[in-house]
């Protein structure tokens, strides 16, 4: 088994300076979020990776990288063996682009309100030449558009309806077909539920399960819910302020997670069974990603910290099966 | 058995519109006791929220209480005049809603939002409003109280902007709580921090809560009961421990079956096919029929009512049968 998808020590970093006249006049330094900040993992064929991790911990940001809507500021993708950021040549990228599609977090804004469902599902395949609907290939295109909404459960009648007459769960199907028009091999989905019901995130859920058992997908799958990653993933990364500190198999992580920091999410979940499990929400906040603390990221909020923790920065390193990136952990002190 | 702090009686609430009236909550009845966090759960557009503005009396326009009666204390309150409900919002009811960013004034500091709410309803000094408001933010678990009641909503981060909404509901000491989707916004960590500090904060304060979610897991954890909403109706009210490990209602079970559970393996999730009725499409019979398992001609032509279904209550046309079979 070979991995699809191999990411190396991925970073991107963003200027967020104040515009130039004003970091003249008012003497404000120039500042850098470092979005993501040395990333590496892989992906097997047909299995599925989840990112997880709170609000702006990097996770979308990797996605991002991912599909190419970001240039890396430092680190390669590797896609089948190829490395993406190499791709220069316009064909050769088209290429790469059809073999790996993107589902967004809101299906509310992520379809254009004024094309009809025919035009939005069959878009990948005007812009890939796989049909060309001026050439006589319109009714190859409705056969087509027709199939892939079949495939994730919507009726072929719907090509002619536009997206508002289209519940938020159909839109996410509406979403899904779309990036499987060009057949792709790898999907990267950013929290594809997270703006839907429970009741219809279980229908988007299963739908991309099948879908995967099907047609031999390959996920990269970014969520803040761990239940729905408990569900999906095959493996699971657990990133904190754009680093990884946490990456291992699902059933490692959920049964004997390394990390404080995975401690704690894990702990968080609003426990459904009322098993009188007691829960001990950790103190403090997310810090602000402008100006990470020193050392390891997490450890104003961790209870194992000590110096160390505050002067140096852990790597990821294997214990037992499990990379985490903890000096805790290496130490042997939890 | 105490006297209910509230009491919602066959509440109606329609819009109004160029083509037809709608039907957004139909025959809500419930009541809390004091003390009591009440749940309410269900999906977008069940009519959580509504129930919710319904009580502290915001219903956007066109948006009306169409019948049926809701009562404070014993005190009809749902057709006060503006003035009179005014002073009761914030003094007997507390709000604390979904988005913690625009229910604080960006422009006034929080603590004369604070020592504003305290002041209209509390008769103090304005130190002695200061004072207060210093405390209540320290109870919230806010750092540096004295200096950070000066600054500025946007000068906090969304955890702590909740806690500033949670010390405002609780400023002048209310009896009841109408928290909207107060964690929806935030982060899991903070989530569990903000849930923790509601309920203790309430059960010090001895103040009730209804809590409107869509979060199973928040209802667990929290409430003593839940009311289960449906299409603008209650499916299934009962004890928590009941409603989750033992529903009634087919929608109920449906629901929590669709949650990807943390202790167990399942190749799949339960899926309740289809979505919630429009407004204006609102089956005939039981709301639910078009989407349920179990459903038998008559679901289709007669609408079941809340009945008795062991230790919870469920508008269920199943539950009848059932106790007819034993």
């Amino acid at each position: 088994m070979t991995a699809l998808v191999e990411v190396q020590d991925l970073a991107k970093v963003f200027d967020v300076s104040a515009p130039w006249l004003n970091r003249v006049i008012e003497r404000k330094p120039r500042l850098f979020v470092h979005a993501v900040d040395g990333v590496s993992f892989s992906i097997e064929r047909g299995k599925t990776l989840a990112l997880v991790g709170e609000s702006g911990c990097g996770k979308s940001t990797v996605a991002r990288l991912l599909v190419g809507l970001y240039q890396p500021t430092r680190g390669t993708v590797r896609f089948d063996g190829q490395a993406t950021g190499a791709a220069r040549d316009p064909g050769e990228l088209r290429l790469l682009r059809r073999r790996m599609q993107m589902i967004f977090q809101d299906p509310y804004a992520s379809l254009n309100p004024r094309w009809k469902v025919l035009d939005i599902v069959g878009e990948p395949l005007r812009e890939h030449a796989l049909v060309n609907p001026s050439k006589g290939g319109a009714g190859e295109m409705r056969d087509r558009v027709a199939a892939l909404l079949q495939s994730v459960g919507l009726a072929a009648a719907d090509t002619e309806k536009f997206p508002h007459q289209f519940s938020g769960g159909q839109r996410q199907r509406i979403s899904i077909a779309r990036a499987l028009a060009t057949q792709p091999e790898f999907l990267v989905c950013d929290e594809p539920t997270s703006a839907l019901d429970v009741s219809v995130q279980a229908q988007v859920l299963n739908i991309m399960k099948d879908l995967q058992r099907k047609q031999g997908l390959t996920y990269l799958f970014i969520s803040h819910n761990l239940a729905v990653v408990r569900h999906v993933a095959d493996q699971v990364g657990v990133m904190y302020l754009g680093r990884l500190v946490e990456l291992a198999d699902k059933a490692d992580l959920f049964a004997k997670a390394r990390h404080p920091y995975t401690r704690m999410l894990l702990d968080a979940i609003p426990d459904i069974h009322m098993s009188g499990r007691r829960r001990t929400p950790v103190q403090g906040e997310v810090p602000n990603p402008l100006s990470p603390p020193a050392g390891c990221a997490f450890h104003p909020r961790c209870p194992n910290a000590n110096a160390r923790c505050s002067a140096e920065r852990p790597a990821l390193k294997t214990f037992a099966g499990i990379q985490v990136a903890c000096h805790a952990v290496e130490e042997g002190r939890i | 058995m105490v006297a209910p702090l509230l009491e919602v009686r066959h509440l109606r609430v329609e819009f109004p519109t160029r083509r037809g009236t709608l039907l957004a909550l139909d025959d809500i009845s419930f009541e809390i006791a004091p003390g009591e966090v009440l749940g309410i759960v269900g999906e977008s557009g069940a009519g959580k929220s509504l129930t919710g503005a319904a009580i502290i009396g915001l219903l956007d326009p066109p948006g009306r209480i169409a019948g049926g009666e809701i009562r404070l204390e014993g005190q009809r309150i749902d057709n006060l005049p503006y003035e009179q409900m005014r002073a009761i919002r914030g003094r007997k009811i507390g709000a604390i809603f979904q988005d913690p960013l625009t229910s604080l004034n960006p422009l006034y500091t929080i603590g004369r939002q604070l020592t504003e709410t305290i002041q209209t309803h509390l008769p103090v000094s304005a130190e002695q409003a200061r004072q207060r408001a210093i405390r209540l933010l320290q109870e919230t678990g806010i750092p540096a109280a004295e200096q950070r009641i000066d600054q500025y909503p946007h000068q906090f981060s969304g955890g702590m902007r909740q806690r500033v909404v949670i010390a405002l509901a609780l400023a002048a000491e209310p009896k009841l709580i109408v928290a909207d989707e107060p964690t929806t916004a935030l982060d899991v960590s903070i989530q569990a921090q903000i849930i923790s500090l509601l309920k203790r904060l309430c059960r010090e304060h001895g103040a009730a809560v209804m809590l409107v979610t869509h979060d199973m897991g928040v209802i667990a954890e929290t409430c003593d009961r839940v009311a289960v909403l449906y299409a603008g109706r209650v499916a299934e009210m009962g004890p928590v421990a009941d409603v989750i490990h033992r529903p009634q209602h087919p929608y109920t079970a449906g629901l929590m079956g669709s949650i990807p559970a943390m202790d167990e393996d399942r190749e799949r999730l339960l899926q309740i096919d289809g979505s919630m009725p429009r407004l204006n499409a609102i089956p005939n019979g039981c709301a639910f029929n078009p989407r349920c398992p179990k459903v038998m001609g008559r679901c289709r032509v007669e609408r079941p009512d809340l009945m008795d279904a062991g230790a919870t209550r469920a508008a269920c046309w199943l539950v009848e049968a059932q106790s007819v079979v034993v």
